[in-house]
């Protein structure tokens, strides 16, 4: 049987990250990615120097009319002049513009996709628990759209972030130069949009917030769609399907342009921003110019400014929102990042396992799932290395679970597990993998072939081994009657096959691994019973010498155990031989009496 | 997957155009809306440059010149300017708001057409396409092909703001009407160059954008083969070369966006500067006023950005071709089965034929001639080893799949000629992996159809899951499937099961359906079957059945079995007299008994060996 209980407390990757601030978050992001502080001093100079060639032309429009035309007849001569260096400086700032993109993109797209692999890695570090209390769409978008997001705002919201603010903080300077009043007025103008666009972006937000949930939501109904196919058709639900689907994607449009009202209001505050200011300026300018505190051209000048200082506020109404964006999914993946793994690798520093077969001793291990209550009560045993044993109960006895705290998917919640005497929780990864290999009921495959799935067991293994690894478990019947032999596809997921070719296969990958303890939880479920007696006969005498430990509802598999651990109420109430446990009053002569009613 | 081309060909410029098109046609209203915003925008921008102008000959430099200024000249000029703005603010909210409306709705539309195709198109198409593939092609290919609608209308304003431009260029002094239709055309091909080289990379970075998220999907779907086996170097490593790629392309789209970004925003300041040379002189040869030199140096400054979206559309053709051409495939898609408008009338079991029935996955033939028949009210079970095809022939017993020979009949009528829905409402399937839905436990066996509690509590009660149903937080409100409550995989199992009971099929068909079931519930399961339904008590009694099974208790019940051995029907009978007579079967049946006796025989052989040894080192005793 699969995971039980939904674990209900190991479930939020973002708790810790929701918290931070925006900026908070950004530190952090930099933090956690040395690749994205690499040379950024050199680029923020690069940057400011590339700001410079913006406030070119307001300067040249004054000197042109100061200076220019001033006089009876043009100065071409210093036209020409003010021209000529506006030109270099055009020159000069466009290549230092070239430098800071080419080496913000090189350093953002190399820290991103650092930071991709980093989450990715990270979330196949995350214990089962958690990788189970996540949808597994959230966890895929944590390693890509989110972190896309952040690309896609780095390709050209982050530099204009970069730029517009040393624009506006130039056009300040210059236009400070020419006329502090004129400032002030401009300041007065965009004063109740700095405070307007506060309440804009959390509407904003606030909008998008929505058409993300409501996108996933359709997507899911989408999928429904896809992977429900077969249900679908069988049970002819598929007006009821489409109106699912329909509400979904309406409702996502509805959110959509609700979301596209806001930006377009708040883009239109902006440009109503920039004519009040533009007007306010030729007012107060004109009374300045007519009192003789300003002259003709610096005026003019004044007014290109006003068009650089409205420019950044534009486009941070534009960019603030992409910058939410990418903080949203910096925050999610960073949700991944801050996670610490609640079953930790002790990594170099944890011991290896002694050479040879594996005993097993559970020391009064009692567990629970994350806000359930305890399923499995004080366990204490010992299994001897190379005895092959096998695990029974009822469903929800706590027989799975058994398996994995033995393969340390999870750890106790009380108690410890041992193997060959050496604490679980003290063995390093790369020991306990390769040595104790477990085989889930669900024989997962990746697209690829039979051969390649079986190499996951064992990278090195050629196709010839593969051969005889089937070849071993008495499957090359099975091999043979494949279209392509080992070199069949399997499909998206193993599809391709059976439910049972499946699990003949994963049997096959653990088999190749070659590991000591191998543990077979309900491995063989959906495999027919003469391939299953063979399989197991082969398994039986091809694992002489290592422990095995199997999880089974079917009985046959007890009956040719060692030993038999009978699992109820997450007590082990019997162990013994297959025979002895027939013969005694208990738990298991009333599943055999059942299994033999069913089976003969 | 194919690697991008190195240039886009000049078709897909044309072809993505003719995609817009069809946009304007499909929402011709909005799209006017838009357009016309996009127009008063562009007028309007051209009106601020001229209102600059004016304002600064006829009230700025007679006012400072004078050194005096009348309170009518400067409202008025303040007046113009929030005129024109309001204007242009009125413009862009229409453009802006039309252009979203316009491209969420036609994302709306075409979601709605694919994911119907979807739900049209037969099972077989399904299994050709992976699940990834489906819904990029319902996500972001939709997107991709309507992506450019949103700068499209701001575009179409922005060309007819140019011709304006250069028009009025023309009327002011055609010095610096040369120096217009120099810098702009000069903006334009720019732009169009920058989409030249900006589009193949982006297609290249959508395609790895796929691939990186397959990986990632597929990986996190593996994720416990991956712990139990140790392999997340591997993956990691795996994932990181997609990852890589990724950023080299996405570096190399950087680099390109960072060459022309500098030259596009150079450009206008140069025009400016060429006004400001030319203009003096043509200033002081008294052709043009200062008033109009201003205005025109304005203009170039107003109109350095809106010219970009002309490349934001043609940067975007590509894509959205691409993902035209990826939708239009599923719409396209034909072999949707064909319904017929048979129904059938009778009431209780359904009969089944079989006959001479051969099906295959593109060239591999999974069922060969196979034909069977089951009479109304009796239970066959199907019974064979791994990979024999009995899943398949379960999908052709009820229509997922067409045979690509022979047929399949209820009552007689093939089920080729049943109307739509027909079918579904005389059989049910229960797969053998179980699928739930994002909805209440109710609304799963339902499945929508109004039945009342009652008779769902019944089907609960014969598929053995009243028991944890009652217990989940919110008895059949509960929601279970992916966001839901997790349930194991023997309860997802009976839940399917009481999906087909509740609707009393007339012929139920049970793929392996209780192989996660344990050994005792699934006998209670039977049983409830077995039992004739009372009114109000929805049993399988007397209903027709075929049932995939392995366990001989399943077997058993069975009046007839159908042994199935490499896509064939290898034999056919009761269960005694195929023990007698088939090999095969007697040998899948007897399995656990033979594996039985056989540790018996192996037990003694290994005792008499024992016991020999024993003997000889006793000899060997007596003998020293």
């Amino acid at each position: 049987m699969t995971t039980a209980a939904p674990p209900a407390g190991a479930g939020t990757l973002d708790s810790r990250s929701r918290e931070r601030g925006a900026l908070a978050t950004l530190l952090h992001g930099l933090r956690l990615t040395p690749e994205l502080r690499a040379g950024l001093g050199v680029t923020l100079a690069l940057a400011l120097l590339a700001t410079a060639g913006r406030v070119v032309v307001p300067i040249a429009v004054q000197q042109t009319i100061d200076n220019g035309l001033s006089g009876p007849e043009p100065d071409l001569g210093l036209v020409r002049l003010a021209c000529g260096l506006a030109l270099l400086a055009v020159v000069v700032t466009a290549w230092a513009n070239y430098l800071t993109n080419v080496r913000l993109y090189r350093t953002a797209e190399n820290g991103l996709s650092a930071l991709r692999v980093r989450a990715f890695r990270r979330v196949h570090d995350l214990s089962m628990l958690h990788q189970a209390a996540e949808r597994r769409g959230s966890l895929v978008s944590r390693v890509t759209s989110d972190v896309d997001t952040m690309s896609t705002f780095m390709q050209w919201g982050g530099l204009l972030i970069l730029v517009s603010a040393a624009q506006l903080t130039l056009a300040t300077v210059l236009m400070l130069f020419w006329s502090w009043q004129l400032t002030l007025v401009v300041y007065l103008c965009f004063l109740p949009l700095v405070v307007a666009v506060r309440s804009f972006q959390q509407r904003l937000q606030a909008a998008y917030g929505i058409v993300r949930t409501r996108v996933g939501e359709m997507l899911g109904a989408v999928a429904e769609s896809v992977v429900g196919a077969p249900v679908i058709r069988a049970y002819g639900v598929q007006a009821r399907t489409a109106e699912r689907i329909d509400s979904a994607v309406d409702a996502t449009r509805t959110a959509q342009i609700a979301a596209q009202r806001i930006a377009a209001l708040t883009f239109s505050a902006g440009e109503l921003t920039a004519a009040l200011a533009t007007g306010a300026v030729i007012v107060v300018g004109v009374l300045l110019g007519v009192a003789g505190d300003i002259t003709t051209g610096r005026l003019v000048g004044f007014l290109f400014l006003v068009t650089l200082f409205v420019q950044p506020v534009q486009i941070a109404t534009e960019v603030l929102n992409e910058a939410q964006n990418a903080v949203a999914g910096l925050r999610r993946v960073l949700g991944v990042l801050d996670t610490p793994s609640d079953v930790a690798d002790p990594g170099e520093a944890g011991a290896v396992l002694p050479p040879g077969p594996v005993g097993v001793r559970f020391e009064r291990v009692g567990f629970a799932y994350p806000g359930g209550p305890e399923v499995l009560h004080g366990v204490d045993l010992e299994i001897a290395p190379r005895t092959r044993v096998a695990v029974v109960g009822e469903t929800g006895s706590g027989k799975t679970t058994f398996a994995k705290l033995l393969t340390r998917l999870m750890d106790p919640t009380r108690g410890r597990v041992l193997l060959s005497g050496v604490p679980l929780d003290e063995l390093r990864f790369s020991s306990l993998r390769s040595r104790v290999v477990m085989v889930p009921q669900d024989g997962f495959l990746f697209d690829d072939t039979v051969a390649a799935n079986v190499r996951v067991g064992r990278p090195r293994a050629t196709d010839d081994d593969v051969e005889r690894a089937f070849d071993e478990l008495g499957l090359a019947d099975w091999v043979e009657q494949l279209p392509d032999g080992v070199r069949t596809p399997v499909g998206e997921r193993g599809e391709a096959l059976s439910v049972g070719e499946r699990q003949l296969v994963a049997i096959a990958r653990a088999y190749v691994a070659d590991p000591d303890l191998l543990v077979l939880d309900e491995a063989t479920s959906a495999v027919d019973p003469a391939t299953e007696v063979r399989l197991q006969r082969a398994l039986d005498s091809l694992t002489r010498g290592r422990t095995t430990l199997a999880i089974a509802h079917r009985l046959s598999t007890a009956e040719a155990a060692d030993e038999v651990l009978v699992v109820d109420a997450g007590v082990v109430v019997q162990r013994g031989s297959h025979a002895e446990l027939v013969a005694a009053d208990g738990v298991y002569a009333r599943l055999h009496a059942s299994w033999v009613a069913q089976s003969r | 997957m194919p690697t991008a081309p190195s240039a886009v060909p000049r078709g897909v410029i044309r072809r993505g155009l003719w995609v817009l098109w069809q946009a304007v046609k499909e929402e011709p209203r909005i799209f006017a809306v838009s357009a016309v915003g996009s127009a008063l925008f562009a007028l309007t921008t051209i009106g601020q440059a001229y209102v600059f102008g004016a304002i600064t000959a006829r009230v700025l430099v007679p006012s400072i010149e004078r050194g005096d200024v009348s309170a009518a000249a400067l409202a008025v000029s303040f007046l113009a300017v929030m005129v024109v703005a309001a204007l242009k603010v009125v413009g862009i909210v229409a453009r802006r708001l039309g252009a979203g409306i316009m491209q969420y709705r036609l994302q709306a539309a075409y979601r709605r057409r694919v994911t119907r195709r979807y739900l049209e198109l037969p099972l077989a198409w399904h299994q050709d396409h992976s699940t990834g593939e489906l819904l990029s092609n319902a996500n972001s290919d939709v997107e991709a092909t309507w992506y450019p609608i949103a700068p499209f209308p701001f575009a179409v304003g922005v060309i007819l703001m140019l011709v304006t431009v250069l028009g009025l260029l023309f009327v002011t002094d055609p010095v610096l009407a040369l120096v217009g239709s120099v810098i702009f055309p000069a903006i334009a091909a720019l732009t169009v160059l920058y989409s030249r080289r900006m589009s193949p990379l982006m297609t290249r970075a959508q395609q790895l954008r796929g691939e990186v998220s397959g990986i990632a999907h597929e990986s996190f779907d593996g994720a416990l083969v991956v712990k139990t086996l140790g392999r997340e170097d591997d993956e990691t490593a795996r994932f990181a070369v997609k990852s890589r790629e990724l950023r080299d392309v996405m570096t190399a789209v950087g680099r390109v966006r960072g060459t022309f970004d500098p030259l596009m925003e150079a450009l206008p300041v140069v025009g400016v500067l060429a006004v400001l040379l030319a203009g003096t002189s043509r200033v002081g040869s008294g052709d043009i006023s200062p008033g109009q030199l201003v205005t025109i140096a304005y203009l170039f400054t107003l109109l350095a950005f809106p010219v970009r979206a002309i490349g934001w559309v043609l940067n975007e053709l590509p894509r959205s071709v691409v993902g035209w051409d990826r939708v239009q495939r599923v719409l396209r898609a034909t072999g949707a089965q064909t319904a017929g408008s048979e129904r059938l009338r009778h009431a209780g079991p359904a009969s089944l034929d079989v006959a001479a029935v051969s099906f295959s996955y593109g060239d591999a033939e999974v069922l060969h001639d196979v034909s069977f028949d089951v009479r109304p009210g009796r239970t066959v079970a199907l019974v064979g080893p791994t990979g024999a095809g009995k899943s398949t022939l379960a999908s052709v017993l009820v229509r997922l799949l067409d045979p690509d020979t022979g047929r399949v009949a209820y009552d007689d009528v093939d089920v080729r000629a049943l109307a739509p829905g027909a079918v579904a409402e005389v059989a049910s399937l229960v797969p053998q992996s179980t699928f739930l839905f994002d909805d209440t436990v109710r609304g799963n066996i339902t499945l929508g159809a109004d039945i009342p509690d009652a008779e769902v509590w019944a089907a609960l009660r014969v598929a053995q899951a009243d028991g944890f149903v009652a217990a989940l937080p919110h008895a059949l409100d509960t929601v279970v499937g992916e966001r839901g409550t997790t349930l194991s995989g023997g309860q997802r199992q009976r839940l399917a099961l009481a999906r087909a009971v509740v609707r009393r099929p007339r012929l139920l068909v049970l793929d392996d359906a209780t192989s996660s079931v344990d050994p005792q519930v699934e006998q209670r399961i039977l049983a409830g079957l077995r039992a004739a339904g009372a009114p109000g008590e929805p049993g399988m009694g007397g209903g027709t059945v075929v049932v995939i099974a392995y366990r001989r208790a399943t077997i058993d019940l069975a009046d007839e079995v159908v042994y199935v051995e490499d896509g064939r029907v290898a034999a056919r009978g009761t269960s005694q007299e195929l023990l007698a007579t088939s090999p095969g079967y007697s040998d899948l049946v007897h399995a656990y008994e033979r594996a039985e006796a056989q540790r018996a025989e192996d037990a003694r052989a290994a005792v008499a060996d024992e016991l020999a040894a024993r003997d000889l080192a006793v000899d060997d005793e007596v003998r020293a």
